[in-house]
């Protein structure tokens, strides 16, 4: 069955098309044609594209070197020279656009014998080893010897040649071999137009002229993030992925979806067999157009590591050993054990936990089995501790708690302003599609503690950095809605015809007050009042002003306030509505978004719709035939609290590793400790699993059909590339569950779950497996069976009817800094890692980025006896932990920084159970800590490695046998 | 009870700031009953009125006044 996934050969038109307005409502516009005849043959084409291009739509492919259609055409190789009518000599067609009635010749004696020549003068200078060269089979300048009937080489092989280069492998993922560099260019091109980064340059002139990395550098040493853009534009084997040398050319592709970030990249999933050969960014991906980051392109070892669990295990406590079982004893298992703590303790004493990695089927039946099966409403997921303020924020104010534009949209914006989101690191095939908007000259605002990468970079430079105090959030949002009002900039005319003018009248009371002045919050928020005033003026006279945001406005106390806060500044200046502008939020793990669609939040069931709606919960029990109890449940928080109180006793946790990535480490092992079944569905025996009864091994991306729904609420397909090597499907492992619990749930396939989800759903209508083969991807709401989906939103009006201007007042974090714990620590993710590192940790990625460090400022260093390299103890009123230092001026004084890849590294044993007020998301971005220097790991530390140490005993039996 | 009161309390007290943006005491009760009723377990809410049944003159006016008005308390039996 899966043979119908099989795609053939990626084509290459040689030259990009033209992008009509893509972010316009309906998506692409219809560009006006052109007629033109090549060939003999007459074709209607685009206007503005090239001969190259059109010839190719009409079927004649161009022999070409230097152009391909992910970049701009450059004309350099001279090797698709045409003929064209009443033109004089030869013009390069990738060059060359097309007029109406233009009549081209594509192939002639002459234009040959010109190929032939210019074919020869690169051979003469290349290697000829193509039988045993890695790219035998896929190389452009091989095909085009092949095109143009190369036959000899007058020249010669001996004269001055570059073919004793030595290679660079330095590089993790990909192989330099500069003696088969043909001089193109479209690798440097690839970094600069798709990437952004500017890693690579020529270096000389003509014979002379090379690719060189930053200044001469090895490609590990240089500014080079390994995105792979160079490797995919390579028309030969110079630039190849170290894959493909070990395994040989893929003879088979699926195209599946990104399991990492938000972005939700799609990928050409290339296989030899069994075996997945490489990932190469699908040029027809909506939300990445042909471009990748390092984790996507190359991390994805972790899904043959070693450490993969694929056999089921239980055991009665964690101090036994785990036992390997076959499936059905562990799913028999599992089932008794939760029904008999509810018969003990109570319906309600057991829950269970989605995962923002799995499937939205995988995602729905997990809070399928909770509500139906188990029969409460204790179901939440990971996106608790990350956006769960998005979704009530845009829920209040705009009505759908969902970011507003498609990615495209970023191109059309006068002014970006990026609140507490790092997109180089963390959503990097997007940052490269901003970075592209501000090369064009975008205006750029900074509201971040740090100094990110966008503050200034190659060829960007923020106006302004709001280097804000972490907590100030609020605060400065405020101050420039302040500013705003108070200078007469907002949209009148927008806001009358638009929004709910009893609540802005209101908000615009609240708002004007002196309190939220940016002369009265400067001192709170460490940013000085011009500047907050600047920043308003300029974003507020852009034309269109877009906020893209991320986890640094969501985790904090005032996470939901912030959210509203910059929808409420969007509404005022009438950013909302049309391509360019609008409230964005970069989510963090592939299918946040797609979780939180699915119901996975205890007081809502799919499409965001509150259980006591009664219409919404009748339709559902319809449906599952099963009467559902219209209260809300516990959420994931409020589940830790209840068991260390007692009365919470089973948890099935799919694919989340609370006992490392949520707040307050020590009362996670403590609540995990008192729970007497946890359930761990997961690739490994991750944090969790160490305090679980039973683990139920799950399947990578790779082994999976279902569907991810990306930052811009696009739902993709996920294809299945490989068999799951446990021998179960992950859906089916719930379903099987909830049946063993005595709630029948079957599903022959996926498709079969979505289907039940677009029933229940209006955001979902019509939308099925068969739509999104034709389609590639749909960006929900589909309000209609005849709907493509919705690229952007809130349009003609917001989803809520009229937009309602909430009060957002400044209510300080009790995190604050005081003299027993002067500095603040805020945390973050670097690019080569993900999130708890579960996976990146075991893939080659890891040699980037080795053990988490703690960023301090020299003047707090200094104080402290602190130095670079050295161990500092880190204490908050939760715990205490040890890192190493970096001291950098990268994080003001007073601040602190580190990311929390790696376990041992316990930066959760010091963040605090402080919660967003609305909606309990954790605090992680601000603790009130002290810093001093130490010479041995912390207490905590001691006993984490002594506890993984024993854990890990207790698994090797089992799993030798297995 | 098995739920810890005092952060129950805190982080009611916490959502009652947050909506505090207006002295109208009752309209500020008013909307944080309504946010307790739809997104805490009424196991939640029923701990919150014990602590208002016991000792109420620790909890802000806006949050007494809230507790007053939650779904499913005391009496309803809804545990
Ligand atoms: S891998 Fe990416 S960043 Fe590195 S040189 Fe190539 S295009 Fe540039
Ligand atoms: S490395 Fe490849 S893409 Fe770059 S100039 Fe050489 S042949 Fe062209
Ligand atoms: S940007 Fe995100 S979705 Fe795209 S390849 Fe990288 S990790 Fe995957
Ligand atoms: S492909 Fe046109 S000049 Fe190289």
């Amino acid at each position: 069955m899966n043979l119908y996934y099989r795609v053939g050969a990626e084509r290459d038109l040689g030259t990009p098309a033209v992008i009509a307005n893509s972010a316009a409502k309906g998506g692409a516009g219809a560009a006006p044609t052109v007629n033109v005849e090549i060939d003999g043959r007459s074709v209607a084409v685009p206007e503005g594209i090239s001969v190259m291009r059109a010839a190719a739509l009409a079927g004649a492919n161009i022999p070409k070197l230097c152009a391909t259609e992910d970049l701009a055409a450059f004309g350099s190789c001279r090797l698709c020279l045409v003929t064209i009518e009443g033109r004089k000599g030869y013009p390069a067609s990738c060059t060359t656009l097309v007029e109406e009635g233009m009549v081209v010749h594509t192939q002639t004696p002459r234009l040959a014998e010109l190929r032939r020549n210019v074919m020869e003068l690169y051979i003469s200078d290349h290697p000829l080893d193509c039988l045993t060269c890695a790219a035998n089979g896929d190389c452009e300048l091989q095909d085009m010897a092949g095109a143009v009937g190369l036959r000899t080489v007058r020249y010669g092989y001996d004269g001055a040649h570059h073919l004793d280069k030595p290679k660079d492998e330095s590089a993790l993922y990909f192989s330099f071999d500069p003696a088969k560099c043909i001089v193109c260019s479209r690798c440097v091109r690839a970094c600069e137009e798709q990437q952004g980064t500017y890693a690579l340059t020529i270096n000389g002139r003509g014979f002379d002229s090379e690719v060189v990395a930053s200044q001469n550098d090895a490609f590990i040493d240089s500014e080079c993030v390994s995105c792979g853009a160079c490797v995919k534009a390579c028309p030969t084997a110079t630039l190849i992925e170290k894959s493909v040398i070990e395994h040989g050319q893929p003879e088979s592709a699926v195209i599946t979806t990104c399991a990492y970030c938000g972005v939700g990249c799609s990928f050409r999933a290339e296989t030899q067999g069994g075996q997945l050969v490489r990932m190469v960014p699908n040029r027809d991906g909506h939300a990445n157009h042909g471009h990748a980051c390092v984790k996507g392109r190359f991390a994805f070892g972790y899904a043959t590591h070693q450490d993969r669990i694929t056999t089921p295990l239980v055991r009665d406590s964690i101090d036994d050993e785990w036992q390997a079982v076959g499936w059905d004893e562990a799913i028999r298992t599992a089932a008794e054990r939760l029904q008999a703590i509810q018969a003990r303790y109570g319906r309600k004493s057991i829950g269970g936990v989605t995962s923002s990695r799995c499937t939205n089927e995988e995602v729905y039946v997990v809070q399928k089995f909770v509500r139906a099966a188990a029969g409460n409403n204790n179901v939440d997921t990971c996106a608790r501790v990350c956006h769960s303020p998005t979704g009530y924020g845009l829920k209040t104010t705009l009505g759908e708690s969902a970011g507003t534009q498609n990615f495209d949209s970023v191109l059309e914006a006068d002014v970006i302003m990026v609140i507490g989101a790092n997109p180089t690191e963390a959503h990097p095939v997007f940052a490269s599609a901003m970075k592209r908007r501000l090369h064009q000259g975008a205006g750029l605002i900074v509201v971040d503690p740090r100094a990110i990468d966008l503050v200034q970079s190659p060829h960007v430079r923020a106006d302004y950095h709001l280097q804000l105090k972490p907590g100030a959030n609020v605060a400065v949002i405020n101050a420039l809605a302040h500013a705003v009002i108070d200078e007469g900039l907002e949209d009148e005319a927008y806001i009358r015809a638009r929004c709910d003018l009893e609540a802005y009248r209101i908000w615009r009371a609240f708002i004007s007050e002196a309190r939220n002045s940016p002369e009265a919050t400067e001192a709170l928020s460490g940013v000085p009042a011009a500047q907050v005033r600047a920043a308003a003026r300029l974003y507020a006279g852009a034309g269109n002003g877009a906020i893209y945001y991320g986890l640094g406005v969501t985790e904090h106390s005032q996470g939901s306030t912030m959210v509203m806060g910059i929808a409420n500044l969007a509404m005022a200046t009438g950013n909302l509505g049309r391509p360019g502008v609008g409230v964005n939020p970069l989510r963090g793990q592939n299918n946040v978004q797609g979780a939180c669609d699915m119901g996975s939040f205890p007081h809502e069931l799919t499409g965001y719709r509150h259980l006591s709606d009664e219409a919404t919960r009748r339709l559902f029990e319809a449906e599952w035939q099963v009467a559902l109890d219209p209260e809300p449940g516990y959420r994931i928080p409020n589940m830790f609290d209840a068991a260390i109180g007692g009365e919470f006793k089973g948890l099935y946790v799919q694919g989340e590793d609370f006992a490392q990535s949520d707040p307050d480490t020590q009362h996670v092992y403590a609540a995990l400790s008192a729970m007497e079944c946890v359930i761990v569905q997961d690739l490994f025996l991750n944090e969790t699993a160490k305090f679980a009864h039973v683990f139920l091994p799950g399947c990578s991306f790779l082994e999976k059909d279902g569907t991810f729904t990306n930052a811009e609420r696009r739902i993709s397909p996920v294809r299945k590339v490989i068999a799951p090597l446990s021998g179960m499907d992950e859906w089916d492992i719930t379903c099987r569950l909830a049946t063993a619990m005595g709630y029948e749930m079957r599903y022959s396939h996926p498709s079969e779950i979505m289907d039940e989800i677009a029933r229940l759903t209006p955001t979902f209508r019509g939308v099925s497996y068969a739509k999104l083969a034709e389609l590639g991807s749909i960006q929900w709401p589909c309000r209609d069976e005849a709907s493509a989906g919705t690229p952007l939103m809130h349009v003609d009006e917001f989803v809520r009817g009229k937009g309602y201007f909430a009060p957002t007042p400044y209510v300080p974090t009790d995190e604050r800094a005081n003299a027993r714990y002067p500095l603040l620590l805020t945390t973050g993710r670097v690019l080569s890692q993900y999130n708890v590192g579960a996976q990146t940790r075991r893939t080659g990625a890891v040699a980037y980025h080795r053990e988490d460090i703690l960023e301090i400022h020299p003047t707090d260093a200094q104080v402290r006896g602190i130095v670079d390299g050295s161990w500092v103890g880190l204490k908050s009123r939760a715990g205490e932990t040890v890192l190493r230092a970096k001291v950098t001026e990268r994080v003001q004084p007073g601040v602190l920084y580190t990311t929390f890849h790696h376990p041992e590294s316990g930066a959760n044993v010091i963040t605090t159970d402080n919660s967003d007020w609305a909606t309990n998301c954790p605090e992680y971005k601000v603790t009130a800590v002290q810093a001093y220097p130490v010479s041995r790991p912390s207490e905590w530390q001691e006993m984490f490695h002594r506890f993984t140490a024993a854990q890990q005993q207790l698994s090797e039996q089992a799993l030798s046998e297995a | 009870m098995t739920v810890d009161a005092a952060k129950l309390v805190r982080m009611a007290e916490q959502i009652t700031a947050n909506m505090a943006y207006t002295d109208d005491v009752e309209l500020v009760a008013a909307r944080v009953a309504d946010h307790l009723n739809r997104f805490w377990d009424p196991r939640m809410r029923q701990a919150m009125a014990e602590v208002a049944n016991g000792d109420a003159d620790q909890l802000s006016p806006a949050l007494k006044a809230a507790v007053r008005q939650l779904h499913g308390v005391a009496g309803e039996g809804a545990l």
